[in-house]
């Protein structure tokens, strides 16, 4: 099922040229009737956000969430990001925007390029106790985190390893494999097979041929793995949580500190600031990417 | 996948290449797990201990009370979550499939919430959920004056908030998986049930339907793994409570190991988890393996 499956969901393209302009009918405007509410329900929540955190404080004490702020501010979104508290310190989000930075980049790296790896060996070589690795990392995909997470503690607190950025790298490393690994393996087994054989026979080696032949093939997974790891390692908050170390916590355990946290009275202009500077990275990559992002869910679904 | 590939035999490079992979599966799975387990039949309370307490820690565990609100909080959020998010994406994805137009919008709007962290869904909901100063307030100055909407703070009603939430950010995800789905249906078999008189609504429902099944289990897996992981959105929108009206394992685990030091209930709890799992990808994998074993790839 997985390559029929990855081909109709990779391009949810228009199947056929829309019947030229009908009658507008009652059904018509029902269904778009429909699809209009649909998207309020979705976009209400962006916009609650976006208008809370312009307003000044007394106008959300005293109005309607709904609203249109009468004197708009922006300064929520400059306390968000530079002066806001996590608990004593009061450093803004900007902290862990930056950490979550440092926790990103490395973690994308290292996730993407053993995925590839993975992938690209389990197509073409034969390595029989990497087919047993590769089922049971399969299964592994499905495991939730809490099942894992004490023995890794243990694990790298043993070789004092615990809470730093090399920490939660690896853990990101780790549990990103299984679906890279499955994203690689599925794209490379679908290459034909005479084109490594005939790589093989100009005497290109392993390594030669991944990074010669099958990296520069396989430009547009890599997209759709960097889409995919960028938005789930940002939007982690578990991992982070545990791994990172306080020093280092990403950008959604600080926001839910900030939000949490507070003192007295809260402040719903900064918070929904704050959750957007937090929504940010994954929006944009969203907004930008559009069908690639897609492909990634195709990638997700395929799993299962 | 057998039999049509023979790569050569295997260099020592090969090898090398899948050494991380294999580590990673051996010790960050295998061993993670069955330590866990192992852990899980001991008496550990702060550290790990190496002794036998045969099932003492799942007696306490099902005879913990707050576990049973958990799981009885995650059973509730799975039904109305899971058979919620299949309607509104089934919906979604049939009446985006009508030819609209500007059906690329429609699709953006019903995903962009995908691409967001738990965590900030959570924040957003429990805001507008603010009994004091959210939806409830504006239901009121809109002119319905005993308005209420206070679920959030709600006993028997805050878990449903979770669903909403939880809801909103996820359907878009059905909506996708269905809709490439609906993709691949034959569309010669609307125009035989039209001459038929079969209306739209039946033609969905009888023909289309059934032939999204894979599709549909597809969705309905990858929304049950999220039901028994959900942790960051109850964390941030309502940290279990009010009281212990929104707990749910995740949390029950997390609070175990990492605040009140009981490993060996904590380990008792992820096992279960583990075999909740199991059940619930124990048929897709049977269905995977004979599909396999039919030789469909």
């Amino acid at each position: 099922m997985t390559t029929a499956t990855s081909a109709t969901l990779a391009s949810p393209v228009r199947r056929s040229v829309r019947p030229s302009a009908k009658i507008f009918r009652p059904a018509r405007l029902g269904i778009y009737a429909f699809l209009v509410s649909a998207a309020l329900f979705f976009l209400v929540p962006l916009y609650v956000m976006g208008i809370t955190s312009i307003k000044p404080m007394d106008e959300i004490r005293m109005g309607n969430i709904f609203a249109f702020p009468v004197a708009l501010t922006f300064e929520p979104w400059a306390t968000a990001w530079s002066s806001a508290c996590t608990g004593l310190q009061c450093n803004g989000i900007s902290v862990g925007f930056w950490n979550s930075m440092r926790i990103l980049v490395p973690s994308l790296v290292l996730s993407v390029f053993l995925g590839s790896l993975n992938g690209y060996a389990l197509a073409f070589w034969r390595v029989k106790w990497a087919n047993w690795a590769f089922s049971i990392l399969m299964l592994g995909a499905f495991i939730p985190y809490p099942v894992m997470l004490y023995p890794l503690v243990r694990m790298f607190a043993s070789v004092n390893m615990f809470q730093s950025i090399p920490n939660i790298v690896l853990i990101h490393t780790v549990f990103g494999m299984p679906i890279m690994t499955l994203l690689f393996r599925n794209y490379y087994a679908g290459l034909p097979i005479e084109l490594f054989k005939a790589a093989r026979i100009d005497g290109g080696g392993f390594w030669r041929i991944y990074f010669n032949l099958m990296v520069p093939m396989s430009l547009p997974i890599f997209v759709v793995a960097t889409i995919m790891q960028t938005t789930g390692i940002w939007n982690d908050f578990i991992l982070g949580l545990i791994f990172a170390g306080r020093d280092n916590y990403p950008i959604t355990v600080q926001l839910n500190n900030i939000i949490n946290s507070t003192q007295g009275e809260k402040i719903y202009n900064v918070n929904m600031a704050a959750t957007l500077l937090t929504s940010m990275v994954p929006l944009v990559v969203y907004f930008v990417s559009g069908r690639w992002f897609v492909r990634g869910i195709a990638a997700g679904a395929v799993k299962g | 996948m057998k039999n049509t590939r023979t790569g050569p035999k295997a260099a020592w490079s090969a090898h090398a290449a899948l050494l991380p992979m294999g580590i990673t599966v051996l010790v960050a799975y295998v061993v993670s797990i069955l330590w866990t387990i192992r852990i899980s039949f001991s008496t550990s309370k702060m550290l790990p201990k190496s002794d036998w307490a045969g099932g003492l820690q799942y007696v306490n565990l099902f005879t913990s009370d707050r576990w049973s609100t958990a799981m009885i909080n995650v059973a509730l959020f799975g039904l109305f979550f899971i058979s919620g998010a299949l309607i509104i994406g089934f919906l979604l994805a049939v009446f985006i499939d009508q030819k609209v137009r500007l059906e690329g919008v429609f699709r953006t709007i019903y995903l962009y919430s995908f691409a967001i962290s738990f965590v900030a869904c959570g924040v957003v909901w429990q805001w507008m959920f603010n009994p004091q100063l959210g939806i409830q307030r504006s239901l009121r100055a809109w002119g319905w004056e005993d308005a209420r909407f206070d679920w959030i703070t709600t006993q028997d009603m805050a878990i449903y908030c979770v669903v909403i939430a939880v809801l909103w950010h996820s359907s878009g995800l059905v909506m996708a998986i269905l809709l490439a789905g609906l993709r691949g249906v034959d569309e010669e078999q609307w125009k035989a049930a039209r001459i038929e008189g079969v209306p739209r609504w039946r033609y969905y429902m009888s023909i289309v339907l059934p032939q999204l099944g894979a599709a549909v289990g597809t969705a309905v897996v990858l929304l049950a793994v999220s039901v028994v992981k959900i942790f960051d959105a109850v964390v941030a929108m309502t940290n279990g409570g009010p009281g212990d009206a929104t707990d749910v394992p995740a949390k029950f685990i997390m609070d175990n190991l990492f605040e009140r030091q009981n490993i060996g209930l904590a380990s008792a709890a992820s096992t279960t988890m583990l075999v909740t799992v199991l059940i619930i990808i124990a048929p897709l994998m049977y269905v995977r393996s004979r599909a396999n074993a039919a030789g469909g790839h």
